[in-house]
């Protein structure tokens, strides 16, 4: 792929007709959506709306053969390598080895994706820079912060510089200002560096009038587009009314 | 994907697993001490019950603990291959296997990487347990500790095969006793490594007959006959076998697709 041609603003994700079932209830019932490279999009839901299980057939944890999905136009099942490769992810719940160190990881990481020797230590160095953890490198995981772990999985799901980044309920945990430090470094990450960012969340407070939301609940989509126009269409002032008049009339 | 990637992949991999053994030194000493007890007090208890009459590889009558050692160097890889499988269900609780699982390389590869780094962790091992029996008169030829490298890796890898299977059926943490107590110890007590067959078949056929099945006793052969600088055919080929079949079964149970984990959790609507 092109980085000039991916800069453009192309669809970083692109989730057709998706339908997945856990036994005895259907988790995601026919779900299509977008993310664009650069732009930051919400999958706003309840707890058991279906995030999770879209961010687990997304990364390919799970599976399902009723409908597709493209990440920068690879098809995931039929192209998995090309699709993975472009996918940066910051699940639910904590993946960081808590016995090892920062840099360690963060060396493991690198490996997984196949970067080594000086390239691998050159994009942990200013990963770390980045990130605000360069005091940290050393540290064992277990011996950080909440927020600081948030920002080591982030780090690190960005060290081999994907063009989708996925962030399943990153913030639970965290305290209300390093939720919203961890939030505003999301969004400039997104906004410098061109990545698409599908960031799923239950708190109406994350979202801003200019983000992509997308309404998930039992499993359906309810709404999507742009907060303003969507307020605007549902005549509401906030994206709570708007979500509690979507989620009533389902 | 390059070449270089997987390779990348394989040592990240392996150095990781080191790392964590590293970390957690109670784990080796307990893998060493487990087998130590049993040479130093097991064997040197039974020396004078169970004698050993003259069978291949051996040219010669050998004392009890000669016997056991590569049951005991067997056993080793037994409980690391286990130990592997604990250490996948752990990760898959604490969420550091979905690290492993999106990352671009196939997930056969993947789990390939994380059976050959367990068994490194689980030779080295191996090693240092001969190397502590050896001041305990347990010396086999100097040839032999090379040539036991390749046996302790196959034996290792079909042990640790089992192991990732295991890992795929387990769902949590707490289920890991039962592997326990119906796979480590009736896979190492009904085996040759505390005792030849022939003598199991002397007390009773079905248990011979289920010893001669358990692939552990193969392992157990193919690492007795390469530590004296021999080979048994038909122990490496049962080894093989099972290796193919326990290995193909675990890709399969980690397969998204097919596998027994979409049993578990769900699947296309």
């Amino acid at each position: 792929m092109n980085e000039s041609v991916v800069s453009e603003n192309l669809s970083a994700l692109e989730v057709s007709s998706l339908s997945f079932r856990f036994p005895g209830k259907l988790a995601l019932d026919n779900v299509s959506l977008s993310v664009l490279t650069g732009t930051f999009s919400v999958l706003l839901g309840a707890n058991g709306a279906g995030k999770t299980t879209l961010y687990s057939l997304v990364t390919r944890l799970y599976n399902t053969n009723q409908g597709d999905i493209k990440i920068l136009g690879h098809d995931l099942y039929r192209h998995s390598s090309q699709a993975l490769k472009q996918i940066g992810v910051v699940f639910q719940r904590p993946t960081l080895d808590l016995d090892l160190t920062v840099l360690q990881n963060l060396n493991y990481h690198a490996s997984l994706h196949g970067l080594g020797g000086s390239e691998a230590g050159q994009r942990i160095q200013s990963a770390l820079a980045r990130h605000d953890l360069s005091d940290f490198s050393g540290k064992k995981i277990n011996q950080l912060s909440g927020g600081q772990r948030r920002r080591v999985e982030l780090a690190r799901a960005l060290l081999h510089q994907p063009k989708l980044l996925l962030l399943d309920e990153a913030t639970v945990g965290l305290d209300i200002q390093s939720r919203k430090d961890f939030i505003s470094h999301v969004r400039k990450l997104c906004s410098e560096e061109g990545v698409g960012v599908l960031w799923s969340t239950h708190l109406v407070d994350e979202v801003q009038n200019s983000d992509h939301l997308v309404v998930l609940d039992n499993g359906k989509v309810l709404k999507a587009g742009v907060v303003g126009d969507v307020l605007a269409e549902l005549d509401v002032d906030n994206v709570g009314d708007a979500f509690s008049i979507l989620t009533n009339k389902h | 994907m390059s070449a270089s990637h997987y390779f990348r992949c394989l040592y990240g991999i392996i150095v990781r697993e080191g790392l964590r053994f590293v970390n957690q030194r109670g784990r080796f000493f307990s893998a060493l001490v487990r087998p130590l007890v049993w040479l130093f007090i097991f064997a040197a208890g039974f020396r004078s019950v169970l004698g050993i009459s003259i069978i291949p590889p051996y040219e010669t009558y050998i004392l009890y603990e000669e016997y056991i050692t590569p049951g005991l160097v067997g056993m080793i890889l037994l409980f690391n291959g286990m130990q592997s499988s604990l250490s996948m269900v752990y990760d898959r609780e604490m969420g550091s296997m979905r690290v492993l699982l999106v990352s671009p390389l196939p997930r056969w590869y993947l789990l390939t990487c994380k059976l050959l780094a367990g068994v490194s962790v689980a030779i080295l091992q191996a090693y240092v347990f001969l190397a502590i029996a050896w001041f305990w008169e347990i010396r086999p030829p100097l040839m032999g500790y090379i040539a036991v490298f390749p046996a302790l890796l196959l034996a290792g890898l079909m042990l640790g095969a089992l192991g990732l299977l295991l890992s795929s059926f387990i769902k949590q943490l707490e289920n890991f006793a039962g592997v326990m107590n119906f796979v480590i110890f009736p896979m190492f007590f009904a085996s040759s490594a505390l005792y030849p067959l022939w003598k199991i078949r002397d007390a009773s056929i079905p248990l011979f007959n289920v010893c001669s099945y358990n692939p552990f006793t193969h392992a157990v052969e193919v690492i007795r006959f390469a530590l004296y600088g021999d080979f048994n055919l038909y122990a490496t080929g049962f080894v093989v076998v099972a290796l193919i079949i326990f290995l193909g079964a675990a890709i399969f149970g980690y397969d998204p697709a097919r596998g027994l984990m979409v049993r578990k959790t769900g699947g296309p609507a």
